[in-house]
């Protein structure tokens, strides 16, 4: 125990002597929940868009106003004619288009339901996929707000639910998973690249021939980045919280836990690389490109995971961010106990012990 | 009859087909300079690898301090001390922070750690550069250090390898003013070199060719035993026959 703590107390040095390091360490996860909050929201305003109006009814009319009220959407014409829809969208003025079919409010009314046409520019599917859903989510705030006034049933087709997020807020989506990419990201590169440099410092051969039992040396080396990652967590979350007005409303522990079992799955993983690597330049690179592609394609907060063909889907199940970012947004978002993520739970802590597992099997003692 | 420290017997360890130690038999004694010589790929670091408790023979026996290599080897770690030829301190850290991190390692407490940092200290003439990182140091006191570092916990040998590389030869010369110091105190020195001006230091030497201990004498006798004026001489007689290229 005394060694383990002299160890311990020697990782800390190098951590906090390495200014550069440090740095990385806690201005990585600050650039980036800025820019994912601020900059590089995928929240789309001011899209411009044409609304085809046949019916020209109440109903059409109280849903156009609607559209054009929040600062979603800007209505570019309102045309009385199918055909230039297409136009509108070959100039690539609009995005977006929206018909009412002839006699819209009468057959609601007399039949309970009717419905419209939302056509979308999907040369560019996510800002297809956002755009229709704020035309969903205006409709059905519209239907919501109809039914308490007068109770009678009518449903206007195609229905989607926004619930959780709606007002489509783009932090939301982004905080979980920029929390699991600098988890990431720092733990792997952080453990991987600094076993490497004891094994090109020549100081790994004068610990591998002490007594001092080499799994110490490893979680010795892992407790810094551990305990560290957890601050990380904490600035993380302060900030989307204060600065990008994230919701928190499940459990704080619980957050904590989970997260540590993707900080233990990092560290693993890590280790896996620095054992295959003799410098520090491969062990950051493999750490980079193995980590960033991976976390950026398959958790699921840049693209979809729903639109991706099967195959890549199968991989995405493969990837712990991707249940992580699950977890955190159930956490999160919409305040769920570990009963409603027990699963997602499981799979990452299968995940984790899988790759300690590996990890430390693989692990090797070296001299030479 | 002097005390037996490390004896192997028909040592030999295999990779696959290719046989690195071949069979080497040896004694070395206590408080002895033992210089352990070959050209590169010889397989001294193999060699040396199984006796500090790194590596499990594939057939043959041996004991270092009275430990068997096979079923001791944690025993063994804890006897002896290692130095290598990349320098191996922390360079972030400073000189007191590294004795007290090495000297904890191997399990010496706070109290003991204290008293021998101050002494070693003194010893060296670092007062001054205590404090300071020891990055800052130049190479022949980091040197020195290294080696200071490796035999604070007192070991019963320490295995060098290589210990000198890169360092001009006042800095070599005292180095081995440290080296004479530790056996004389009856720490046993296992060096391997490539200055065969080093290897006149030793007590006795042995060389290694193919896997092979072609030879195993004090420096005198062997130059007695090949009729030539230098060591030099001595390890080109013998290296070459070999058939290894070093890689």
């Amino acid at each position: 125990m005394k060694q383990f703590s002299t160890f311990v107390r020697k990782e800390f040095y190098h951590v906090f002597r390495d200014t550069k390091t440090l740095l990385m360490l806690f201005g990585l996860p600050v650039v980036l929940i800025v820019l994912f909050g601020f900059a590089l929201t995928n929240e789309i305003k001011n899209t411009r868009i044409v609304i085809c109006d046949y019916a020209k009814d109440p109903i059409s009319t109280q849903l156009t106003e609607l559209l054009s009220k929040g600062d979603h959407f800007k209505i570019d014409k309102i045309l009385t004619h199918a055909g230039e829809i297409e136009a509108g969208f070959k100039e690539g003025k609009i995005k977006l288009a929206i018909l009412f079919p002839p006699g819209f409010s009468q057959e609601l009314i007399h039949q309970g339901k009717a419905e419209i046409q939302v056509i979308a520019d999907a040369s560019d599917p996510n800002t297809a996929n956002t755009v229709t859903s704020y035309v969903h989510s205006v409709v059905l705030n519209y239907q919501q707000t109809r039914a308490l006034a007068k109770p009678e049933s009518f449903q206007i087709i195609p229905e989607l639910r926004m619930i959780y997020n709606p007002e489509l807020k783009g932090a939301t989506n982004f905080v979980p998973g920029v929390t699991a990419l600098v988890l990431l990201l720092v733990c792997v590169l952080m453990t991987s690249v600094s076993i490497v440099r004891e094994k090109e410092l020549g100081t790994m051969e004068i610990l591998l021939v002490s007594p001092i039992n080499p799994l110490l040396v490893i979680i010795a080396k892992a407790v810094p980045y551990f305990l560290l990652s957890l601050v990380n967590l904490a600035v993380i979350l302060l900030l989307s919280v204060s600065l990008l007005d994230m919701p928190f409303n499940g459990s704080v522990f619980l957050l904590f836990g989970v997260s540590s079992m993707l900080i233990l799955a990092a560290l693993s993983l890590g280790l896996l690389i620095s054992n295959s690597t003799a410098s520090q330049q491969t062990a950051m690179i493999i750490s980079l490109m193995g980590m960033l592609i991976p976390t950026l394609l398959f958790t699921g907060f840049m693209f979809p995971l729903e639109n991706m063909p099967i195959a890549l889907q199968v991989i995405a199940n493969l990837v712990p961010s991707k249940w992580y970012y699950i977890i955190v947004k159930a956490i999160m978002i919409k305040g769920l106990g570990f009963s409603a993520i027990w699963k997602e739970t499981l799979i990452l802590a299968a995940m984790t012990v899988a790759l300690l597992f590996i990890s430390f099997k693989k692990f090797k003692i070296r001299l030479s | 009859m002097q005390d037996i420290v490390i004896k192997t017997d028909k040592l030999t360890k295999k990779f696959g087909d290719f046989i690195a130690t071949n069979q080497i038999s040896m004694e070395v004694y206590k408080g002895e300079i033992f210089g352990f010589l070959g050209a590169n790929g010889a397989g001294k670091t193999t060699a040396m690898k199984m006796l500090c408790g790194l590596s499990i023979p594939s057939s043959g026996s041996a004991t270092v301090a009275g430990f068997d290599v096979y079923t001791q080897r944690e025993a063994i770690k804890k006897s002896i001390g290692y130095m290598s030829q990349k320098f191996s301190l922390y360079e972030d850290l400073t000189v007191i922070e590294n004795i007290e991190f090495f000297g904890g390692i191997y399990g010496l407490n706070r109290k003991a750690l204290k008293e021998k940092s101050a002494k070693l200290i003194e010893q060296l003439g670092l007062q001054p550069e205590a404090a300071k990182l020891v990055g800052a140091l130049p190479l022949g006191w980091k040197q020195k250090l290294a080696f200071s570092v490796a035999i604070l916990h007192e070991p019963k040998i320490v295995f060098l390898d290589e210990p000198t590389g890169g360092v001009d030869p006042v800095t070599r010369r005292q180095f081995w003013d440290l080296i004479y110091d530790a056996a004389d105190r009856g720490i046993t020195v296992f060096v391997t070199t490539h200055y065969m001006d080093e290897a006149e230091y030793c007590n006795r030497i042995s060389m290694m060719v193919d896997g092979f201990i072609k030879a195993l004498d004090s420096p005198a006798n062997l130059k007695k035993q090949f009729n030539v004026p230098s060591m030099d001489e001595v390890f080109f007689e013998l290296a070459r026959g070999a058939q290894r290229k070093a890689d």
